[in-house]
């Protein structure tokens, strides 16, 4: 019965995230750009921009620029994260890739700058006159989500530890539809509900920078406007009434 | 003096306490009946303005990536909160960019996101409401759309498509503002955004030149509606007359005189500015580029040179390919447009120029890059040559020059405070609150350098800073036209040496000052 729930959780929450981020992908794919809008000074041709948006991604450049405080804790959280999740692998892979295993002890770690990050960026909601200003409901609840799923994840490996076995073999279970059952722990229960909700409300929250960055014309169009004539298609029903 | 508080200069930039409803009072003059319709918009606020106003967001939503994208990925980071010169002049909340943009964002959240349509108050959504397009009409024309806060944003979320996107749907339900969407229709039927009809300008042109040959001796031409001329030079009409904006045309006429460079201004296409990029209106915008087009192809010129105005370089450099394009009926040897920067730079390099530095040394210079040209558009062949190319034509023409500080020039530098159309006394207020951020940064250069005027490349500049140093203790005049300074050092071939020096003013075109482009 509980581990149906969960399979049938997991499978709604996949399908959300990746069908709600491939409508979004479509939808930014499709709306063209009718205008050169470069933030200058700006990269003359591709690489250049690749390079330009690998910065972004993996710097925060312009965050860098903007506030170190904000940088720090942001950063901190993203690629805590990011090694938080690569250090999930291990249960999705059998054997798990050597990589993977390698990165373990480094993914613990990663799981205290995560809360870390996640702690300062929430106290400077609170604590900064403009940033409370600007803060709403939505904001606080998905610094709760994130928070939750750091501490039931650390509850997991330090209080109350769960059986680690089962739990990989429901995971594989789901993931060539042979479902095995899942460990009824309270905190893993509440962890693997958390995550669902954060895969779901992916797609309809401001999570969506992730995919929107890519997207954003004053970061991705080089700078040749003069060398080369960019037009929208809608735009172009304008054109009749040149020479 | 105003009949409101000017911000205190500081010691060093320090994000002000927040005041709400600090600037909910000023709200710009809006467009009359005949302003609106000269536009193709509507003469006054349309009945069903509610659905009608989504169903144009729907439109723009479909159209713009920007926009599109920009509502959705804004993660209230707080980054632009104290970046916009109009929230460090005024300490109003809804100033910080992402307060600004959530007023828009709200809107888009209740109509377009399932989050919005389901959860209103979790995501902040809102529905459109009378009250929401009054603070809509209000804040986004305290939007110079500078692209300061595009520099600091993770994303590069830029205020200024919101901006113009907002304008252009208040437009199309017949809320827009005179300043504006007036000069743009002077520009369709004139040709310039100040009305001067061909014959003024034939006069003015002729009173220059008469000008310029009663002070060097040598005869400097300022030619009109030459056909066959190598170069047309299209200026911010200000150029024409306000002060200091004239001096920098003279400039420009006498760096075109001595490069040998046959010239013409178009009075067709008298006009660099492009109004219509400040109300987001590509239709308008593509209208008023067509000018420059057909006049080209009147004229049948092989060059096009722009004269120093922020916003239209930015609408020419990265724009007219776009909206006037392609340009294969001109010299493929030279970019088009070309800015008259990059022109006098290269002479400069050719050494076609004989600059005596010396007549610039009554004064001390600093530069202010303008937001448009510093974020939005490029000179010569490198990114940030729109940075180095004024300064190096600078101190080719000075002995005196000292930047400001780095946090508040190239492309950090704060706006003047009368940019995006809003250039016009009814904002009064928000120009002079607006300008503090670039007076605390002169002042610190005036204090610790001894600097005494300050450059600028951008006729909205020129009139802004015109109208507001003085509540700041500086002269009107200590804001000059970087050509100016070319002008008063250029040794023309002939000229008596002694006659160069610094030019006498001229009492009607100092009063003119104040007024816009």
């Amino acid at each position: 019965m509980l581990t149906a729930a969960y399979a049938v959780l997991f499978y709604a929450a996949s399908l959300l995230l990746a069908g709600g981020l491939a409508y979004k992908i479509w939808q930014y794919t499709k709306t063209p750009a009718p205008l050169k809008i470069p933030t200058t000074p700006a990269p003359l041709t591709l690489p250049g921009v690749a390079l330009r948006m690998g910065r972004e991604l993996a710097l925060f450049e312009s965050l860098f620029r903007s506030n170190k405080w904000t940088w720090l804790f942001g950063w901190m959280f993203h690629f805590a994260l990011l090694l938080v999740l690569l250090r999930h692998l291990r249960y999705f892979t059998e054997p798990p890739w050597t990589w993977v295993v390698l990165l373990q002890p480094f993914g613990l770690y990663g799981s205290f700058a995560m809360l870390a990050g996640l702690l300062g960026l929430w106290l400077r909601r609170v604590a900064v006159e403009r940033i409370r200003y600007i803060t709403g409901p939505s904001d606080h609840v998905m610094l709760l989500l994130l928070c939750g799923i750091a501490v039931s994840g650390f509850a997991m490996r330090y209080v109350d530890r769960v059986d680690i076995v089962a739990l990989k073999a429901f995971v594989l279970g789901l993931m060539y539809f042979d479902w095995q059952p899942l460990p009824a722990d309270p905190v893993l229960l509440v962890h693997l509900g958390l995550v669902a909700a954060l895969m779901a409300v992916f797609p309809f929250s401001k999570l969506l920078h992730a995919p929107g960055i890519f997207f954003s014309p004053t970061r991705n169009q080089a700078d040749n406007a003069r060398e080369k004539r960019h037009l929208a298609p809608w735009a172009a029903k304008f054109e009749s009434t040149g020479k | 003096m105003a009949d409101f508080d000017l911000p205190e200069l500081k010691e060093y930039t320090e994000p002000p306490r927040l005041v709400e409803g600090a600037m909910g009072h000023l709200r710009t003059y809006p467009a009359a009946p005949a302003h609106q319709e000269a536009l193709g918009f509507p003469g006054e606020l349309v009945e069903g303005w509610h659905d009608k106003a989504i169903e144009k967001f729907d439109e723009l939503l479909g159209q713009s990536r920007s926009l599109r994208v920009y509502l959705d990925a804004c993660v209230r980071c707080g980054a632009c909160t104290d970046k916009c010169h109009y929230f460090l002049g005024t300490g109003d909340p809804k100033n910080m960019p992402v307060a600004r943009q959530d007023l828009m964002r709200k809107v888009y959240r209740r109509h377009f996101t399932l989050a919005g349509k389901w959860f209103p108050w979790l995501v902040g959504a809102a529905d459109l409401t009378e009250e929401v397009l009054d603070d809509w009409y209000n804040y986004f024309h305290q939007c110079s759309q500078c692209r300061r806060c595009s520099v600091y944003c993770p994303y590069g979320i830029d205020t200024a498509e919101i901006s113009m996107a907002a304008r252009e749907i208040m437009d199309h339900i017949g809320k827009g503002q005179k300043y504006c969407n007036e000069i743009i229709a002077k520009v369709h039927k004139i040709g310039n955004n100040l009305g001067l009809q061909e014959p003024a300008l034939a006069n003015t042109l002729e009173g220059l030149e008469e000008d310029i040959e009663e002070e060097t001796g040598v005869k400097v031409r300022l030619p009109l509606d030459e056909k066959g001329a190598e170069v047309m030079l299209v200026a911010p009409s200000a150029d024409f007359f306000a002060e200091p904006h004239v001096d920098g045309l003279i400039g420009y006429a006498k760096v075109f005189h001595q490069a040998g460079v046959s010239w013409t201004i178009s009075s067709y296409a008298s006009e660099a500015a492009n109004f219509a990029m400040f109300i987001g209106s590509y239709e308008q915008m593509h209208e008023v580029a067509q000018r420059i087009r057909k006049a080209a192809l009147d004229l049948g010129i092989k060059r096009i040179v722009v004269g120093e105005c922020g916003h239209a370089w930015r609408v020419a450099y990265s724009f007219w390919n776009t909206l006037a394009g392609p340009f294969d009926f001109l010299d493929p040897n030279y970019p088009v447009p070309q800015h008259v920067c990059e022109f006098t730079y290269e002479q400069i390099q050719k050494g076609a120029l004989k600059l005596d530095k010396s007549a610039n040394d009554h004064m001390t210079l600093t530069f202010h890059d303008s937001c448009n040209v510093a974020r939005a558009s490029r000179m010569g062949d490198r990114p940030g040559g729109q940075f180095e190319i004024p300064r190096a034509i600078l101190k080719a023409c000075c002995n005196n020059f000292v930047d400001m500080p780095a946090d508040t020039i190239r492309d950090a530098t704060f706006c003047c405070g009368g940019g995006g159309g809003l250039l016009t006394d009814d904002l009064l207020e928000l120009r002079v609150k607006g300008a503090q951020p670039r007076m605390q940064a002169l002042k610190q250069v005036a204090d610790e350098h001894g600097v005494t005027h300050m450059a600028s490349i951008c006729a909205i500049c020129k009139s802004q800073f015109t109208k507001v140093m003085p509540d700041y203790g500086f002269d009107m005049d200590s804001v000059v036209s970087l050509h100016q300074l070319v002008s008063n050092a250029i040794v023309l071939d002939g000229q008596a040496e002694a006659a160069a020096g610094p030019e006498e003013e001229t009492e009607e075109t100092a009063a003119a000052g104040q007024a816009g482009p």
